[in-house]
């Protein structure tokens, strides 16, 4: 592999399981013990039915709390690992679990209620006719009903600052109104980790910045992926790079930015003028 | 305004109809429907009286009389037929205005015409009055095979996305110098349709990916129900109620 120069960035997971930055325990379930990372993958291979393989044995942990970066070329295996953490696709090898509870076929109610997706396309994303049905539409899946949905999905839209808009219909919304519904879509089934596809694609500058202040107040885990570093320095601490199917890096977001052997070997590219190593890193 | 889908049929308002919940209509005007087909074509009196019936919802429900005829246009194409139908079918026949026309023709095109144009005319006082996402909830409420029901959402939902689409490959087109001007164009035409159809199927299959990973297994859950007082049915049956006491008379006399 070409990333061997940055293996240095590599730092295990599996102790960041005790971060202090946990948030109130309101996951149901057996959790074992002192919160289990939110997301932990390991050895996770996968080929699709065409023999075409994505993954060659991805390694993450994410502890809960964290926002981590997850980076790559286009083809990298990016959404294709998505995939998997929600249980879409079946792992060909090794596994991955969420908040403690494997992704297989016997719980795929409750990991899909555990790990949030918010899909690119937003039009997607947004099936039913308004939004408030929308939001609603994955806890009601879940057993939600009356008072307790109705102020469920209030508290998801309030999150993302719609709650103003929830009798439109999606197609009346602005671009970066439909992503912040999208999101709210997805906070509404109270996910263990928020995992965002190209969060900021198609925004405006203001959109961008919007959804940006409303990602940093979440308490909630997010992985997030995306070729726009900017944008991941900015709300992610931690990065990891996804290249040819596997993890090549995996460290803090600036100090991975300014290593620009790593960023050329794997098709990543600052915008022209920007340095990532002048830029004061927010604290969360 | 934040009223959920304005359409083009649908005209806002707060009157006593519009008011009135959407399964309550639906299902006043598939009685009402089912009465006037009923009715023997040859009470003509008795159409004229449904018409009367009709033109005080229209007051009540204040949908302006010029835009009830406008959106009755739509029968025009099922109208064309009917006027046929004096010429083509057999019979004895009558002399009208030196045309040899067939009686039975004429009795026909004129039960399709009057039943038809009522039917047309109840419905679209319907659409008028009630929005496209309250008649999904009135059907889901009628127990419409949720199939169905989540078929003609996912209709309403897409239909402009789609529209958008289809325009933005129009652009396209015509900004790369094409002007559909005859029959040789049509297969650019029909490969854009081509085109179209597969963004939407794929559409599909994302919308699907982004509906299981919310926990879909096959059955939308009930979010929004309606429903209606004894009050509200009485007020909505005050029409098929109306038409069937014309109708028997039609019958009797």
């Amino acid at each position: 592999m070409t990333g061997d120069s940055t293996s240095e960035h590599t730092r295990g997971g599996a102790n960041g399981a005790a971060s202090p930055s946990v948030p109130s325990p309101s996951a149901p379930g057996p959790s074992p013990a002192p919160h289990p990372p939110s997301l932990h993958v390991s050895g996770l291979a996968y080929a699709y039915p065409d023999g075409h393989q994505a993954l060659f044995g991805v390694d993450l942990t994410v502890p809960r709390g964290e926002r981590v970066a997850l980076l790559g070329p286009n083809g990298a295996g990016k959404t294709t690992l998505v995939l998997h953490l929600n249980g879409i696709l079946e792992a060909g090898a090794g596994s991955v679990t969420v908040a403690g509870l494997p992704v297989g076929p016997e719980h795929l109610a409750e990991i899909r209620r555990r790990v949030g997706i918010v899909f690119q396309d937003p039009d997607d994303q947004l099936f039913m006719p308004t939004v408030r049905e929308d939001v609603a539409f994955g806890p009601a899946t879940a057993g939600l009903r009356g008072a307790e949905l109705a102020s469920r999905v209030h508290d998801a839209l309030a999150r993302v600052g719609m709650e103003g808009h929830a009798d439109r219909a999606p197609h009346h919304l602005s671009f970066g109104q439909r992503r912040r519904v999208a999101v709210a879509t997805v906070l509404a089934m109270q996910p263990e980790i928020l995992v965002l596809d190209e969060p900021s694609s198609n925004l405006d500058p203001a959109s961008r910045r919007e959804l940006a202040d409303i990602l940093q107040q979440l308490d909630v885990t997010v992985l997030m992926v995306t070729h726009d570093l900017p944008y991941a320095l900015q709300l992610c601490p931690r990065s990891v790079v996804l290249s040819d199917g596997v993890i090549v890096a995996d460290g803090s977001t600036q100090e991975l930015l300014c290593d620009e052997g790593l960023l050329a070997a794997h098709r990543l590219e600052l915008p022209f003028g920007f340095d990532p190593g002048s830029v004061r890193v927010p604290q969360r | 305004m934040g009223a959920g889908h304005a359409h083009k049929l649908y005209l806002h308002g707060h009157s006593p109809v519009h008011a009135l919940p959407p399964h309550c209509k639906l299902a006043a005007v598939f009685c009402f429907v089912l009465v006037v087909v009923s009715t023997p074509r040859e009470a003509m009196w008795a159409f004229a009286l449904y018409a009367v019936l009709l033109a005080a919802v229209a007051r009540a429900g204040r949908v302006p009389y010029g835009h009830l005829l406008k959106r009755m246009l739509v029968e025009v194409p099922f109208v064309a037929f009917a006027l046929l139908m004096p010429f083509v079918a057999r019979g004895p026949y009558v002399e009208v205005q030196g045309m040899s026309l067939s009686s039975s023709g004429l009795w026909g095109a004129w039960n399709i015409l009057a039943k038809g144009t009522l039917g047309v005319a109840a419905s679209v006082l319907l659409a008028s009055t009630t929005e496209l996402r309250e008649l999904l909830l009135g059907l889901q409420r009628l127990r419409l095979p949720p199939l169905l029901v989540q078929i003609a959402s996912f209709m309403i939902r897409y239909g402009d996305v789609i529209a958008d689409e289809m325009r933005r490959m129009r652009i396209a087109r015509l900004s790369r110098g094409f002007s559909a001007r005859g029959v040789r164009q049509w297969g650019v035409l029909a490969k854009s349709a081509g085109a179209l159809f597969i963004r939407s199927y794929e559409r599909g299959e994302r919308v699907h990916l982004a509906m299981v990973s919310r926990g879909y297994t096959g059955t939308m859950p009930v979010i929004d129900d309606v429903n209606a007082t004894r009050a509200q049915w009485t007020g909505a049956a005050a029409l098929p109620l109306a038409a069937l006491v014309v109708c028997l008379m039609g019958w009797a006399l």
